[in-house]
């Protein structure tokens, strides 16, 4: 799915490709697409349409940036936008002078409560604080024995009160006992609810007024959908939240939901959770979350590097040869060159969508790179610029002057034949990756 | 800085208020069946967790019927949308890989019957595998399934295959104990699959009738626990030959697109059959089904309604239908 959603984008800005300017149809072309992405991302729907009415607005009229193509000044934008939306100014877990800070997580049943609660615990107790946490699920079957035993696991204390049934009872009781022990934070579970549940969303009122907490921490699902909307706004109505965190982030959820929580609350995301181990606990990143919800692999990441270190000229060049099929051995040696400035080739070839899965399993490191280059180096300039020239003997003579073999060799001439190949079926399919692609 | 979000929430709120009055309002002035009219629908099922791709199908497919039937006005849109899902549901179940036969449906009373004379005659329980990711809403779900065989007076037995987290064994006691199911469980750290085949063979020589295993919650790109997954269905098959003879898969109502990864996911893993579609009682519509019955063709057999051990139906997929477009109906009819 992401692949196709990145091939998407690619056709799209082939199409901008070349021109000067961004018009406000190829604009809106472009925003299509991205509403789409974002759509199946899970961003709520009425986020992703002002979202793109936004950037619209930004985006007609703008300068067109010398270094970039429209296509990707339109996706450095549309980034920009989103990482600006989720996360302005960066949020931290809150931190008072009077002891001790005291936290109290909500959200829906089966968001991963319990388990954060443990994880921030063991997250606060790093830091060299001390941390104490309260089981104040009463409802769920076993929910206190749960936060005992994670109690146990990463070693903080737990106030419990199996058989109690008022939650705030327990909360209360729970901050004088974290007073007495002297604990830095006081850390309280609550039970999963709907927010449309009127009950139960006034016992966690009921616990919050008895604790009076630094910080409500909204902890919501990272596979949640359009509901992401309503039920942040409900949390926030009541009880004023302070952060959200977002959980199973680890598998392939593209995790709208955070852009919808910011964008429907202005709360800030602190963290995700990555894994059901206690330490699996990350702080959030707006722009690795944007690139996740916009599908699109690392392309910016890449992009950004290799604005950095590829000499435009040479990269145009390049685009030109390949697109009249010129490309030869003198124009790899120096395409090498420039691709080693980026970084390690196999990072490299992983950010470039389309590419990345059908190269990564091509085991080729920097060792492997000197090899080429000495191989290729030892070729005539007559063989570099016509490879199909290198018979036997030549072949022969080029692996003795470059300390290889001729197998090596072969390898290599296979492997650059196939690279053509490649580039010649994806310029038929307009399909050129964003970096060959010039800028 | 900041006030980027908040232009964007203030819109937002704005429009969220103006859009269910102004669906109203287009079926109450009785309208055209016009590209505007559609728009409006095309939001309502995307803030249903629809999906685009399975929005269009829909709308492309309401499109046909209108003409078809010769329909122009908004008004009996409404019918056609809930035709033109329930077409794609009834599609999923009818392509549903066991579907009738292995239906557990108590209420259509065929699928307990069956599974009553059949274990009855050769003494040989009915299993079924409940999977699904972390928290969605297995065991309170295997709670209310294991409730609805024992009113039923089969003699249900629950296996506490879930030997990860931490607590999952009481909390499924606490259910079994509710549903008056017996219970097979195991030291926590064990293997989950040989608990899986003991459970079985237990239910075998005390004879009960209904087998229900819970397994640990796992996200769907973890091979390892997914491998798990894949050993605990063969096993079950190597305790009883057949078995498990239902594999539910339980999604959380709140569930975005990431569901239609997990149902692919699932069903290769462990032949999920069916759905278990939980937390329905919130305000979440869980529209990605559609795009599950649309594109994967995995049928929902129960929708859970609540906490309590009775809040379990059947699914329906005309009652469903009808829910999706609700927002059209708050405060008119
Ligand atoms: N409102 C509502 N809550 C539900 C429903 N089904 C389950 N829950 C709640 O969701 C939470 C998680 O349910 P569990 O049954 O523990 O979920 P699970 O999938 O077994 O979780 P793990 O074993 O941790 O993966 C509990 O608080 C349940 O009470 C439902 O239909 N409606
Ligand atoms: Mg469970």
């Amino acid at each position: 799915m992401f692949e196709a959603l990145a091939g998407r984008l690619e056709q799209t800005f082939s199409r901008l490709r070349g021109r000067g300017k961004l018009t406000p149809e190829n604009i809106r072309e472009t925003l299509r697409e991205v509403r789409r992405a974002l759509l199946e991302a899970d961003v709520h729907y009425a986020v992703a349409r002002d979202f793109v009415r936004d950037v619209e607005q930004r985006a007609i009229g703008a300068e067109v940036l010398r270094s970039l193509t429209p296509g990707q000044q339109l996706i450095k934008a549309v980034h920009d936008a989103l990482v600006e939306l989720l996360g302005g100014q960066t949020a931290q877990l809150a931190h008072s002078h009077e002891i001790p800070t005291r936290l109290v997580l909500v959200g829906l049943q089966g968001s991963g409560k319990t388990t954060t609660a443990a994880k921030v615990a063991a997250l606060v107790k790093k830091r060299g604080r001390i941390p104490l946490l309260a089981a104040g699920d009463v409802r769920r079957p076993a929910a206190i024995d749960q936060l005992q035993r994670l109690g146990v696991q990463t070693g903080v204390q737990v106030h419990a009160e199996p058989g109690e049934a008022d939650a705030a009872a327990v909360a209360s009781r729970g901050w004088d006992q974290a007073r007495r022990a002297g604990v830095d934070y006081y850390i309280v579970d609550t039970a999963g609810r709907l927010q449309i549940d009127e009950e139960m969303m006034q016992e966690l009122e009921r616990v919050c007024a008895a604790v009076r907490p630094h910080q409500i921490l909204l902890v919501v699902d990272g596979l949640t959908g359009q509901e992401a909307v309503a039920v942040s706004e409900a949390f926030h109505r009541r009880l004023a939240l302070g952060g959200a965190i977002l959980t199973k982030m680890e598998g392939d959820a593209r995790g709208g939901a955070a852009l919808s929580i910011r964008a429907a609350t202005g709360v800030p995301i602190l963290f995700v959770g990555t894994g059901e181990g206690l330490g699996a606990i990350e702080p959030f990143h707006p722009p690795g979350m944007a690139s996740r919800i916009l599908g699109m692999g690392d392309v910016l990441a890449l992009a950004e590097r290799a604005q950095g270190a590829v000499d435009l000229e040479e990269a145009e060049a390049l685009r030109r040869r390949l697109e009249r099929d010129e490309f030869n051995l003198e124009h790899f040696l120096r395409q090498m060159k420039e691709v080693r400035k980026m970084g390690p080739l196999e990072e490299v070839l992983k950010l470039i969508p389309g590419l990345g899965g059908k190269l990564a399993q091509v085991p080729i490191d920097g060792r492997d790179m000197a090899r080429v280059e000495a191989i290729v180096l030892s070729m005539t300039p007559g063989e570099r610029r016509r490879p199909e020239i290198l018979n036997g003997s030549r072949r022969k003579r080029v692996a003795r002057g470059s300390g290889t073999t001729v197998q090596e060799v072969n390898r290599l001439l296979r492997d650059f034949a196939e690279m053509r190949r490649m580039f010649g079926r994806m310029r038929k399919g307009g399909k050129l990756p964003g970096l060959l692609r010039g800028r | 800085m900041g006030s980027f979000w908040k232009k964007i929430a203030d819109g937002m709120k704005k429009t969220r208020a103006v859009f269910t009055a102004n669906l109203q309002q287009v079926f109450q002035r009785g309208g055209a069946l016009d590209e505007a009219f559609y728009e409006e629908l095309e939001e309502v099922l995307l803030t249903a967790d629809v999906g685009v791709e399975t929005t269009q199908a829909l709308l492309e497919r309401m499109k046909a019927l209108a003409r078809e039937r010769g329909v122009s006005e908004a008004a009996e849109a409404r019918e056609l949308m809930r035709a033109a899902a329930a077409e794609v549901l009834a599609r999923a179940s009818a392509a549903g890989p066991r579907a009738a036969a292995a239906s557990t449906n108590a209420a259509a009373g065929a699928g307990a019957a069956a599974a009553a004379t059949n274990a009855a005659a050769a003494a040989e329980p009915r299993v079924i595998l409940v999977v699904g990711v972390n928290g969605v809403g297995k065991t309170t779900s295997i709670g209310k399934l294991a409730w609805r065989q024992t009113r039923q007076g089969l003699k249900t037995l629950v296996v506490a295959a879930d030997t990860y987290r931490a607590a999952a064994l009481e909390q499924l006691a606490v259910w079994a104990e509710r549903a008056g199911a017996d219970l097979i469980r195991s030291q926590s750290g064990a293997d989950a699959a040989a608990v899986a085949y003991d459970g079985v063979r237990a239910a075998m020589s005390r004879g009960a009738q209904v087998v229900i295993v819970d397994t640990a919650g796992r996200l769907q790109t973890n091979r390892n626990l997914m491998a798990e997954l894949t050993k605990i269905h063969r096993v079950l098959g190597k305790a009883l030959p057949g078995a498990p003879h239902e594999v539910l898969l339980v999604l959380d109502a709140t569930v975005g697109q990431n569901a239609l990864s997990q149902v692919a996911s699932f069903r290769e893993a462990a032949a999920v059959d069916g759905i278990l579609l939980a937390k329905l009682d919130g305000s979440a519509r869980g529209g990605v089904i559609l795009a599950i019955a649309d594109r994967l063709g995995t049928p929902v057999r129960y929708v859970g309604l609540g906490e309590g051990i009775e809040d379990l139906a059947d699914f329906d997929a005309d009652d469903f239908a009808r829910a999706l477009l609700e927002p059209l109906g708050a405060g008119g009819e």
